[in-house]
Order: C-alpha cells, then sequence, then structure tokens
C-alpha cells in the first residue's frame, strides 16, 4: 500500500470532524476527543495531551476474591509506542482485556480513541488491532481463510478489498507463502505472525500488542521490532505489553511499570531511566586508593572491585573529581558515568528483580 | 491511523459501511460449519442411517415375506416400506430424530461459542469487533441451518434408498385414504422441515450450555448429556404431568402429516413448545453471553 510519510501528517491528529477530506466510510472516526477546537483545520498540530488510552481508577476483582488490578491510572499519549511493562501475573492481560472491552471493570473507567468502554466497543473496535495473549487461530482453516473470517467478522470491514488486504497484511508479516497452508500446521513463529496480522487487517489508529515477540526466533523479534517502528512512523499509536525490559527499551517512547495490579510508574522511557541516576565507573589499577579520594569527593555508595571502582556521582562537577584523582596519584585508566538503563529503573523503583509476583 | 492515510484508502475504495455487511459474519460462520470435516462427519453418519434402514428392510423381506408381522416392531412406518419406498423417508426421520438427529445440533450447538473459547479465538472475534449479540445470532441461525440440513441429508438419503430399493407410486396415509406421489413427496418435504423445526429447542438449549463454559468438549457433553436424560424421563409413566414440557415429547408428532386430513393439534402444540424453549433458553444465553468475562 502506498503510505504517506510520517512527517507529511500529524499522529496525534484526532480526525477532524468538519474535514471535508474525511470520508472514511467507516462510521464517525472516534479519535480521542480533543480538548482543543478540533474543527479548526488551522490547527494542524496534535492537541497535546491527547491521549488514545486513558483510564480513570480501573479496578478489576475476580469473583475468586483476587484483585487483579488496582485502581489503574493509565495515559497513553497518541503517536507513541507505549510499553507496558510488568512481570508475568502482574494485571497486565486483564488490563488489556478491559481496554478491549472483553471484561467488565468492577470500578473506575476506561477511554479508548476518546469513547468509554466497553460501552463504546462497535464504534472504537475496528479502529483498534489487536493481539491478545498470543494468537489464536482455526487450526482447520488455511492461514488465509483465518484471517478472511475475522475480516468477516467487523460489520465496518468492507468485504469488495476483503481479499486484497487479507493478501497485504499476509505480504506486511512475510506469511504470503505460507498463506495456503493449514495453521495447525504453522510454527509458535508464524501463528504470532498471524495473529499480528490480523491486527493490520485495516490501517489502524491503535494497535494492542500483547507480547508480540512470544515464540519468535531473535530474526523474527528484529522484524516485529522494525514492523513496530515503521507503523508507529505511520502515526498508529503502539501500545505494547512485555516482560522483556531491553524489547520496551529499544522500540518504545513512553513506559508504564505494574506490579502486583498496581501502576508504578510511567511517563516518557528517557524519563523513567533518568529517574535511576546512572553510576560513576572510575577503571583504575589503584582501587583502594582511589575508592578513598572519591568517598573524599562526595560519591556516595562507592563499591570498589578488582581494577572497578563504581559509585553513585555527586552534584559536583566530575570534573573536579576526576582531578582530584589525578592530584591524589590515581592512575585512572578510564573516567564514565554509564546511563541508567530501564532495568536499574525498574529495580529502583520495585526494590525487587523481574520475577513472576506470588 | 490519521485522516490523511484514510484518505489514500479512500481514493482506493469509498464507502460506507453498508447494513449488508453485516451478515459477512453470518456467512463466515455457515461455510466454516460446513467446511469442517466434524460437520462433514455428522452428516455422513445421519446419511448412513436410511440406508442401513432400507437394506436391512430389503434384506428381510426378499423370500417374498410381509413386513407386516408385529408391525409394533422398529420405528414407525417401517411396515410400509416394502409396498413404497417414499415410506423410507418416514420411517428414517423416525428413526434418526430421538437420538441422531439431536446429538448432531448438540455437537454443533454446543461447541458454538465454548469451541471458540477454547480455541482463544473467540477473544479476536470480539475484538474485530463482531458484537456479541451479532455473534451469537449468527451462530443460532448457523445452528438451525445445520437442523435443517441434517434432517434434509437424512430425507434425500431415505428418498434415493427407497427409489432404489422399492417401488414408488401412489400411496395409502394412516388414515385409509390414498394420495398420490406428488403429494406424498410435498408431505414428505413438510415432514423434513417440521423435524428441523422440532429441533430448535435442542439447538437454543446447547446455545445456552455453550455460554456456560469455556470448553467445547463439557458444553457438547452436557448438551447431549441432556437430550439423554429428557428422553429417559418421557419415558416414565410418573413423571406424566411433566412430560408435555420435555422438548422431546411432541418430536413424533409430525407423523401426522401422513393423515388425512391432516390432524394438527400435536403438531401446533410441538411447534408451540419448540418456540417456548427458544424464547427461554435464546434469552438465557443472551443475558449470559452479553455480561460474561472473557478471559479464555
Amino acid at each position: 500500500m502506498d503510505r504517506p510519510s510520517a512527517t507529511e501528517r500529524e499522529p496525534g491528529d484526532p480526525g477532524d470532524p468538519g474535514d471535508p477530506g474525511d470520508s472514511t466510510g467507516r462510521g464517525d472516526p472516534p479519535g480521542p476527543a480533543a480538548p482543543g477546537s478540533p474543527g479548526d483545520p488551522a490547527s494542524g498540530d496534535a492537541p497535546v495531551g491527547a491521549s488514545v488510552i486513558d483510564t480513570r481508577g480501573l479496578t478489576k476483582r475476580y469473583r475468586g476474591g483476587q484483585l487483579a488490578v488496582d485502581g489503574l491510572d493509565l495515559t497513553v499519549p497518541a503517536g507513541s509506542v507505549f510499553g507496558f511493562l510488568g512481570p508475568n501475573g502482574s494485571g497486565k492481560t486483564t488490563t488489556i482485556r478491559m481496554l478491549m472491552g472483553l471484561i467488565q471493570p468492577t470500578s473506575g473507567t476506561a477511554r479508548v480513541l476518546g469513547h468509554p468502554m466497553p460501552r463504546a466497543s462497535r464504534a472504537v473496535l475496528p479502529h483498534v488491532g489487536a493481539l491478545i495473549e498470543g494468537p489464536a487461530l482455526y487450526g482447520f482453516l488455511s492461514g488465509r481463510d483465518n484471517l478472511l473470517r475475522y475480516d468477516a467478522a467487523d460489520p465496518v470491514a468492507d468485504p469488495r478489498t476483503r481479499r486484497a488486504r487479507v493478501e497485504a497484511a499476509l505480504e506486511r508479516v512475510g506469511l504470503a507463502a505460507a498463506a495456503a497452508k493449514k495453521a495447525k500446521a504453522y510454527s509458535l513463529g508464524m501463528k504470532q505472525r498471524l495473529g499480528l496480522a490480523a491486527a493490520l487487517l485495516q490501517p489502524r489508529e491503535l494497535l494492542v500488542l500483547d507480547e508480540p515477540t512470544n515464540g519468535l526466533d531473535p530474526q523474527g523479534m528484529r522484524e516485529i521490532r522494525t514492523l513496530v517502528r515503521e507503523l508507529a512512523g505511520d502515526g498508529t499509536t503502539v501500545f505494547l505489553s512485555s516482560h522483556l525490559l531491553d524489547e520496551i527499551e529499544q522500540v518504545c517512547t513512553h513506559a508504564a511499570v505494574m506490579t502486583q495490579g498496581r501502576l508504578i510508574a510511567q511517563g516518557a522511557v528517557a524519563d523513567l531511566a533518568a529517574g535511576a541516576r546512572g553510576r560513576l565507573v572510575v577503571t583504575t589499577p589503584d582501587p583502594g586508593e582511589a575508592a578513598r579520594v572519591l568517598k573524599e569527593q562526595g560519591v556516595a555508595d562507592v563499591v570498589a572491585a578488582e581494577d572497578r571502582v563504581t559509585g553513585e556521582p555527586p552534584e559536583r562537577d566530575l570534573a573536579e573529581v576526576n582531578a582530584a584523582l589525578v592530584t591524589a596519584g590515581v592512575r585512572v585508566r578510564g573516567f564514565v558515568v554509564e546511563r541508567a538503563s530501564l532495568e536499574d529503573a525498574f529495580v529502583a523503583l520495585t526494590g525487587e528483580g523481574f520475577d513472576v509476583a506470588g | 491511523m490519521s485522516q490523511a492515510d484514510l484518505a489514500v484508502v479512500d481514493t482506493a475504495a469509498v464507502r460506507r459501511p453498508s447494513p449488508l455487511w453485516t451478515f459477512g459474519l453470518l456467512r463466515s460462520e455457515l461455510v466454516t460449519t460446513f467446511r469442517r470435516w466434524r460437520t462433514l462427519a455428522l452428516l455422513g453418519v445421519l446419511a448412513a442411517v436410511p440406508i442401513l434402514v432400507g437394506i436391512s428392510v430389503r434384506i428381510e423381506t426378499r423370500g417374498g415375506g410381509q413386513t407386516g408381522r408385529g408391525g409394533g416392531e422398529g420405528p414407525a412406518f417401517i411396515a410400509q416400506v416394502t409396498n413404497n419406498g417414499l415410506f423410507l423417508v418416514f420411517t428414517a426421520l423416525a428413526a434418526t430424530l430421538p437420538f441422531f438427529l439431536p446429538m448432531a445440533v448438540g455437537v454443533v450447538a454446543g461447541d458454538a461459542v465454548a469451541g471458540e473459547a477454547d480455541a482463544g479465538t473467540l477473544r479476536y472475534l470480539l475484538v474485530a469487533p463482531a458484537g456479541r449479540t451479532r455473534l451469537l445470532l449468527a451462530k443460532y441461525t448457523t445452528t438451525m441451518a445445520f437442523c435443517l440440513v441434517a434432517t434434509l441429508v437424512v430425507a434425500a438419503s431415505a428418498l434415493a434408498v427407497g427409489a432404489l430399493l422399492f417401488p414408488l407410486g401412489d400411496l395409502t396415509t394412516i388414515s385409509g385414504t390414498r394420495i398420490s406421489f406428488a403429494d406424498g413427496l410435498g408431505r414428505a418435504l413438510l415432514i423434513a422441515l417440521v423435524v428441523a423445526v422440532s429441533l430448535a429447542g435442542v439447538a437454543a438449549l446447547g446455545l445456552f450450555v455453550s455460554t456456560l463454559t469455556s470448553s467445547g468438549i463439557a458444553a457438547m457433553a452436557t448438551t447431549v448429556g441432556l437430550l439423554i436424560t429428557v428422553q429417559i424421563l418421557d419415558q416414565i409413566p410418573q413423571l406424566h404431568a411433566l412430560q408435555p414440557y420435555f422438548f422431546s415429547h411432541y418430536w413424533l408428532s409430525f407423523a401426522d402429516l401422513v393423515r388425512d386430513p391432516v390432524y394438527w393439534d400435536d403438531l401446533v402444540k410441538n411447534l408451540e413448545l419448540q418456540a417456548l424453549y427458544t424464547a427461554v433458553f435464546g434469552s438465557a444465553a443472551w443475558a449470559r453471553f452479553t455480561t460474561r468475562d472473557i478471559t479464555a
């Protein structure tokens, strides 16, 4: 499909109802309810703060009494690639199911593309592509027929373009060659791709991808990440859940961290990582002396190990710290501040490793 | 997706969603159901029943003997089959209606929602979004279509076997009058339709059970189990006060269509009962399915 480049468009543009060019043929475009001037074509830029997903106090308690999601206030900005992070069993999937109208929240509200869910499912979901808890396929149908069936389930999908759209989706995830094979003969990676293809049957405003790289080999993972970046470049907001920190760090602009049903942090990935400060690393053959000087200079939490001395960098200019080391006769091989990773941020936030919640 | 991108798509195919598109799901449901090997196997078993009945009657009467012996044995009309092959249609329907037909319907209806939940495909249909009410209607319509096809398969197979093994011609009704073969054929078709409608209650019951669980096998087993239980209870004389409310109680009333004039009372009662079951269990299925958390 011929796609205009990302620069021509505003990713967050919620779709002006007054725009004469808006003959989408797909019902009312449920763009995020823009608080600004939605009918004004001159205001080309995305309304600041327009959110594609917005939950307030979203809570789910299952019948057994188990609190799966507890007072979630989640905001996903339009145009972002949003990483939804948390250990297995932390409530990510329950949250996604509530957003998709599959589960009724116990309390709280969820708005997707500006409309309340699950009430507005019919208007919202045609604009949302979703991969939830892995792919699910009809084993007795071919890959192509699986997609034809899912597309037929959408009452606003044009049956005259169905075949073409299915072929395009298959092509996009690299399954065109295996399209005629029965889905039960697919490998896990192929099933995952087919699930992804189902999410891409239509141009979407929002893609919800729950663990999209599960079961894929490294090559497949790379392809999916490239695809996600490509889609985001087209202006689609991508909501990506994962328990793989480096995956989130590689592709996401924003992230939220969940543990045990609660949201413990959300924001831009850079801000989150900045929350956990980097560490000063000095490489030296004189670690004992170096550690003493660093402590004098106000470096906290100094740890010396073989030829590496690390610590929390002080507020003062690091050039002076280095000068002090040299003045004290410490031979310095390396002097660097290692940037904090999202994993550091996560450990700082939760005070725990990244294990399955008990 | 922004407007600019949609505009590109639009130049290729600008179309308002047509209300007709909503039937895409039903069409897909029908195609998917009738292309499944399981469905074809069920239909194959049903088609085999009239063949077995026809051949056994033929073998038994080969020595010029009469089937009239006893008369109380075997399914209804079996005694008349040798005189007129058309009676094999009535015999086959009477033989399959108590068990084979409703069992096949129970399998299809029980699997309708639970099977999708089992495979996880239900969540993808719902986020497509199929719409819960729309999906349930498509499922029930498809199950009823299966009832009709299954009945017609039995009838057609019986007619073919009857025509091959026995003479055809004018037939004598239960009341003793004679009607033309064309008239008889018309009544056979009418009977097939009545039998198909007789299965509406089981279909609604199976669909309701199907919305209760996420296991296709459990739903099928429960539906078929209920069917057998009701059939047994219908035989216990002490329960005669309850029996008019069993969905299977008036099933064999279709035989009244072979009377002349047709005796309508039980036929109407049967249709009313099926409508009642459809309304009650259809509503229950709807109430359950539209409020249920889909966690599978």
